[in-house]
């Protein structure tokens, strides 16, 4: 009675507490995670200007970035993690492809085909990426700290015009030039026969990879061009019911 | 008898799309979907979904108007949930492919494998073996659409016919594809003959299994009727299973594959078998929540579809 009105009460301040202290704690962590990302991103950008600069060549770029490359952009894994238990408001799906698509270049392509990592398109793809994600890092980074500067958003919703098709290419570049070293060596591919009676042809995989772009690169881009309606213009935009 | 006046908005756009007048109050959601239906003939009552509220949930075709809490004057929301298609047709065809397709690899058509080898036959009687187990399931299946499965929808959207179909066409092929395969390797000399009875006896269990769940369920629900009940034990032996179990049907499909993959040891019999698996545990699971929604004294002891586990 009184006191069972009392405990609901008191639950519910507890339920509260528990709340306020589980957002503080994710915007604890979100932020020092995109800060973290920022310096990282910063890193690698100058890290790969150093090296131009005192090289005169990309020859040799990628091994020297190589592992801080690796490094950063594979824990970006954690994003999903973000999504799925809700501390980011973003699609665990749209998050999950964008993630996975950079870890397979990173680690499928670049890092285990080395006869590529001098290609021009090789750098095309990791300018594109540093520009990219000190951006998008330094806008979460000040989203969360309510401190953010008109011409970061403005970065953020209007470099991928550029940026994305131009990462595209460079990574479609770089699949493709590792086509034939990908024949050639039988890399992560199984023949007939074994005894889990199934093939493998990392070859067409990859040449399917790229098919794959055609129908998904638009889909993202567009989803952008309408988040960037939304932010920079303040359109309402109605979506389209299931 | 009072009439009641119904009027039709837009869920989306709130426009006024239709006006009936002179209602009977005894009258059908259903009943109105065919009258709304009259005026919009592209909108067949398959497609409408009629709701109280614009972002609530749809009401059910045998909602009555006058139990519903609107006034004389009833505002309705109209969806338009796309073209449809009925769940008979989805179920046909998209068992139906299986069945063709794995058949073609079986007897080996031109264009799949090498030239040398169409139309010949596999050497390995497992092959053989899982040709009639694949058969037979898709068989079953197909006769148990016809026959005994009783459908508390009548349709779906249309788009999932391509997901179903590419999902279930596209699996059967590429098992078929290996299992068929000239350089297939069968369970190995050792214990290979034991593996592949032990196989075939957990597939033919699980399939009777199944196939007895599916009466016990068709039986729960007179013919027409969309009632629905909580299903119990029978006398047949394989519906036990439902003390421990919500959906033992699914329990058994998965058995059956687990069968059909130690049977053919082949990865992507495993790998179908998974991702069967995953769908159906969602599927269990929610058809389990709603069984507690909506039995107070639906039995404690059963889990969605692994005992005590899942």
């Amino acid at each position: 009675m009184a006191s069972s009105e009392e405990d609901g009460t008191v639950e519910e301040k507890e339920n509260n507490n528990k709340k306020r202290t589980k957002s503080t704690l994710a915007t604890a962590w979100l932020t020092f995670y995109n800060i973290a990302m920022t310096a990282g991103w910063l890193v690698l950008a100058i890290a790969m200007m150093r090296f131009y600069v005192q090289k005169g060549t990309h020859k040799g770029l990628y091994r020297s970035i190589a592992r801080t490359l690796k490094f950063f952009q594979t824990f970006a894994l954690v994003e999903v993690g973000h999504c799925a238990i809700g501390i980011v408001r973003t699609s665990v799906i749209v998050t999950g492809v964008q993630v996975c698509s950079r870890i397979f270049m990173v680690w499928f392509i670049t890092n285990s085909i080395r006869q590529i990592q001098n290609e021009e398109s090789v750098i095309l793809f990791l300018v594109v990426w540093t520009v990219t994600e000190v951006t998008r890092y330094s806008y979460y980074t000040f989203k969360l700290l309510n401190h953010l500067p008109y011409f970061i958003k403005w970065a953020r919703y209007n470099f991928f015009i550029v940026l994305y098709p131009l990462g595209v290419a460079g990574e479609l570049l770089t699949i493709y030039a590792a086509l034939p070293f990908v024949r050639r060596s039988g890399m992560y591919s199984m023949r007939l026969p074994n005894k889990y009676n199934v093939s493998f042809d990392y070859y067409y995989c990859l040449i399917v990879v790229m098919l794959s772009y055609i129908p998904l690169f638009p889909q993202l881009y567009f989803h952008m061009l309408r988040q960037r309606r939304k932010v920079l213009h303040g359109e309402v935009i109605v979506e389209k019911d299931d | 008898m009072k009439h009641y006046e119904v009027e039709i908005l837009d869920a989306k756009t709130k426009d006024k799309l239709c006006f009936l007048d002179k209602v009977e109050p005894n009258a059908t959601i259903g009943e109105i979907k065919s009258m709304f239906h009259k005026s919009h003939p592209q909108w067949y009552p398959a497609r409408q979904s009629i709701r109280l509220d614009p972002k609530g949930k749809s009401l059910k075709d045998e909602d009555v108007l006058q139990h519903l809490p609107v006034g004389t004057t009833a505002t309705f929301y109209f969806r338009d949930l796309g073209a449809q298609i009925s769940w008979v047709t989805v179920f046909l065809t998209e068992y139906t492919g299986p069945l063709v397709i794995y058949l073609m690899f079986y007897f080996r058509v031109p264009f799949i494998y090498a030239p040398k080898y169409d139309f010949t036959t596999s050497k390995h009687w497992v092959v053989h073996l899982a040709c009639m187990c694949h058969s037979f399931h898709y068989v079953k299946r197909l006769l148990e659409t016809l026959f005994v499965h009783r459908f508390s929808h009548g349709t779906m959207p249309l788009r999932n016919i391509f997901k179903n179909c590419t999902y279930y066409w596209g699996f059967a092929a590429w098992m078929a594809y290996y299992i068929n395969h000239p350089l297939y390797t069968p369970p190995s000399k050792l214990y290979g003959e034991q593996q592949i009875r032990l196989a075939l006896i957990l597939f033919l269990f699980c399939q009777i299994g199944n196939f007895s769940i599916h009466i016990a369920l068709r039986n729960l629900r007179p013919p027409g009727s969309k009632t629905r009940k909580i299903p119990y034990p029978t006398k047949n032996p394989f519906t036990w299973i439902f003390l421990l179990v919500s959906c033992p049907n699914y329990t058994y499909e998965l058995g059956s594959w687990l069968g059909f993959t130690l049977m053919t040891q082949c990865l992507p019999v495993a790998f179908f078998t998974l991702v069967g698996f995953i769908q159906m545990t969602v599927w269990a699971k929610g058809k389990h929540r709603s069984y507690l929604k909506e039995f107070r004294d639906y039995p404690p002891l059963r889990s969605p579809i692994l005992p005590f586990i899942l």
